[in-house]
């Protein structure tokens, strides 16, 4: 029987934006939901989100936006995971972000957006049923390194 | 038995324990009380009924109350209150190039705003330029973009700095925006004693809250001081700091912890002027405060109410200050823009009325309601007016400005008063302990309580614990959606334009000796504003000069608790 491993998932605050509070009690909610959760610490840029994911072999990346940039900074993430070859990081998000540009960020590649107001249930609910641990095959669990 | 046989006879209680046996008892058979768990929106408990009793037995009006514009300003700062002079309605805005600001400034000096306050975007108040890797995707997103005092000329066109009142939400990069601002009223040809208006320049609260920061705490007192001793001599009627609690509740705090952080804050502000060779009251009378008003009506009152009597006393007690301005404390209140929800927006009105109106009971000197998109976007003209005209409707039809702390002797408010100062300083106690609010900090202290309280707020929520309208309960499918505002990306090429256009213009040769002259004055003991207002009228970018104090003074990097 192999016992499936837990999620790991990286949270970020991404650009200049402080307002840490979210990001904060998302990743406290996926902890308390048996995940392991690597939240960045403010003031990164997507390159630094990027090399931090690859870096810790996370199976998806939250990223928290409040400060406007949204429409910038998510597809950059997106970029950037591409030329590194890792598209198959899921990236979700949340923070101050219109309903217009919803689709439009989900179109760019962004699996999720959950806006103000949403309960934290509902974010671990969804993480459960859409994230996968990455390279996870139960043929071959022992080569994973 | 006396009285009790002459039928229909009212015979009252005589203490509280009487009543719950005789009264209470029976009626909670009848009508069981609700369910709810009754407490504030910090989790304070609330009791059933307030008396006399629960003021305690060295409750004394005159140690506890005093009278208006008297120590220890319970209940306000001013004899008359809002008789003499309503609040200052002073709401918030920024967006875009400093074009478009201006134009927004002088719609809302047009519509009988009384004050302007400025917001800055986050690459200007993390003290970097448009052009700034970090700052790409941020331009003009969350205020007005200021790269050189050429920006800050356009700010403030056509509008005389000697006639208006400015708030300035800046920090980490306060000192170089006030020169800037310096600059202009020079410019204008008006005396820098006549300036009027408040920087907000509480960088502790940054590390504690909103996180927009440069250099590490203690560096950052310096400049402040600086800039105190300054104001002092130069810019006599310019609030100095704006110490804020408003952050510090956003990033998810109590009341409490909202109330005993922020003076803790001014403490540590307080200490250093002195440390600094200030007399206190050459300083003392132009710090402000800055605070919340969040849902929990009577709790908010409290707090504002608790946080003037409890300054006065340090003020006069601690620091020995002679002056009546250095116990006052005068603040500036926004309504909780962490309460507003993007679910049926236009509930928010109500929600800000609500907030306001605890301000306004609770002896606020000026007020920013919040705009009913503001968990969508930049408000709108439309929303920002509403909010506007929401203080305007409480000012003039609520009949609430006519009398001095209306609330005043109410058993409630006076017990809930009580107990937000005992509760606040215990935490001041704590953190006194660990050596004061720095040492607090960079030990992660107050970071950690808030976010420990931000959770615990969201559990209540999510676990319908604690009510939130159309969120947890009364949601609704379909959702009237206002119009917001929209900044478009031609912001930034705009705001890149035109800095590469004053770059091009300006004098290389005297920016690079102004720089050089401020960093050397950084690493004596020289006050640093004079040597950065040169820098600013040489047209030197906010980048520019704050990095050119990073070889002395460092940057800051967060010990991240989770």
């Amino acid at each position: 029987m192999v016992q499936e491993r837990p999620l790991r998932l990286l949270v970020g605050k991404v650009g200049l934006d402080g307002h840490d509070r979210g990001a904060k009690i998302i990743a406290r909610a996926l902890r308390d939901a048996g995940m392991e959760v690597v939240y960045t610490g403010l003031h990164q840029t997507p390159e630094m989100v990027v090399e931090t994911a690859l870096q810790e072999d996370v199976d998806a990346i939250a990223l928290s936006i409040l400060s406007g940039a949204h429409n910038y900074l998510f597809p950059r993430v997106l970029e950037l995971l591409r030329e590194r070859g890792a598209e198959d990081i899921p990236v979700f998000g949340g923070g101050i972000i219109p309903e217009e540009d919803i689709p439009g960020l989900k179109q760019a590649g962004i699996k999720e957006i959950f806006t103000p107001g949403s309960s934290t249930r509902d974010i671990v609910e969804w993480v459960r049923t859409h994230i996968k641990p990455r390279g996870w095959n139960t043929d071959a669990p022992q080569e994973r390194t | 038995m006396e009285g009790s046989s002459k039928p229909g006879a009212v015979r009252g209680a005589r203490s509280k324990r009487e009543w719950e046996q005789r009264t209470l008892r029976e009626a909670l058979r009848h009508q069981p009380e609700r369910p709810d768990s009754f407490t504030t929106v910090s989790g304070m408990p609330i009791e059933r009924l307030y008396t006399p009793e629960d003021l305690g037995p060295d409750w004394s009006y005159d140690a506890r109350l005093g009278y208006p514009g008297e120590y220890p300003f319970t209940r306000g700062i001013h004899a008359t209150m809002y008789r003499g002079r309503l609040w200052t309605m002073r709401q918030f805005a920024g967006f875009g190039t400093a074009r478009e600001t201006n134009a927004r400034f002088r719609y809302l000096l047009q519509q009988g705003q009384t004050g302007l306050s400025v917001a800055f975007d986050l690459p200007t108040l993390m003290g970097r330029d448009s052009d700034d890797p970090l700052a790409r995707g941020e331009v003009g997103r969350e205020g007005v973009a200021i790269d050189t005092l050429a920006d800050m000329e356009t700010l403030f066109e056509s509008i005389p700095l000697d006639r208006v009142s400015t708030s300035m939400t800046i920090n980490a990069p306060a000192a170089v925006i006030f020169c800037m601002y310096l600059a202009v009223a020079e410019k204008q040809g008006v005396p820098l004693a006549k300036l009027r208006g408040t920087l907000q320049n509480d960088i502790l609260k940054e590390y504690i809250a909103q996180k927009e920061w440069i250099y590490p705490p203690r560096p950052s007192l310096r400049i402040i001081t600086d800039l105190m001793a300054f104001c002092a001599r130069h810019v006599p009627l310019w609030n100095t700091i704006s110490i804020s609690g408003y952050h510090i509740r956003e990033a998810g705090s109590t009341a409490v912890q909202e109330l005993a952080f922020t003076l803790a804050d001014g403490l540590t502000y307080v200490q250093a002027g002195i440390e600094a060779g200030l007399d206190v009251d050459a300083f003392a009378p132009r710090l402000s405060f800055f605070f919340n008003s969040h849902n929990d009506f009577f709790e908010e009152i409290a707090k504002f109410r608790a946080a003037r009597r409890m300054w006065a006393r340090f003020m006069r007690e601690r620091f020995g200050a002679q002056n009546p301005r250095s116990w006052m404390l005068r603040f500036h209140t926004q309504t909780a823009g962490c309460s507003l929800t993007a679910q049926q927006p236009y509930n928010n009105i109500v929600r800000v009325t609500v907030q306001a109106l605890a301000a306004i009971l609770g002896g606020t000197q000026s007020l920013h309601t919040n705009s009913l998109d503001e968990t969508l976007a930049l408000p709108s003209e439309q929303a920002v007016t509403i909010a506007l005209r929401t203080q305007q409707i409480l000012a003039e039809e609520s009949g609430v400005a006519h009398t001095v702390d209306p609330l005043g002797g109410s058993y409630f408010v006076e017990a809930l008063t009580d107990r937000m100062e005992r509760e606040a300083l215990d935490y001041i106690e704590r953190i006194e302990a660990m050596g004061g609010m720095v040492a607090a900090i960079e030990a992660g202290f107050p970071q950690r309580e808030i976010a420990e309280a931000a959770y615990r707020y969201q559990r209540e929520v999510d676990e319908g614990r604690k009510t939130i309208v159309g969120v947890n309960r009364y949601r609704m499918d379909e959702e009237a959606r206002p119009e917001i505002l929209r900044i478009g990306p031609e912001v930034e090429r705009l705001q890149l334009e035109r800095l590469a256009q004053v770059k091009a213009a300006r004098d290389e040769r005297r920016v690079q000796r102004a720089l050089a002259a401020l960093q050397q004055a950084a690493r004596g003991e020289e006050n640093l504003l004079g040597p950065m207002l040169e820098c600013v009228k040489a047209y030197a970018t906010v980048g520019e000069i704050c990095s050119s104090l990073v070889p002395v003074f460092g940057t800051y990097q967060e010990a991240t608790v989770l």
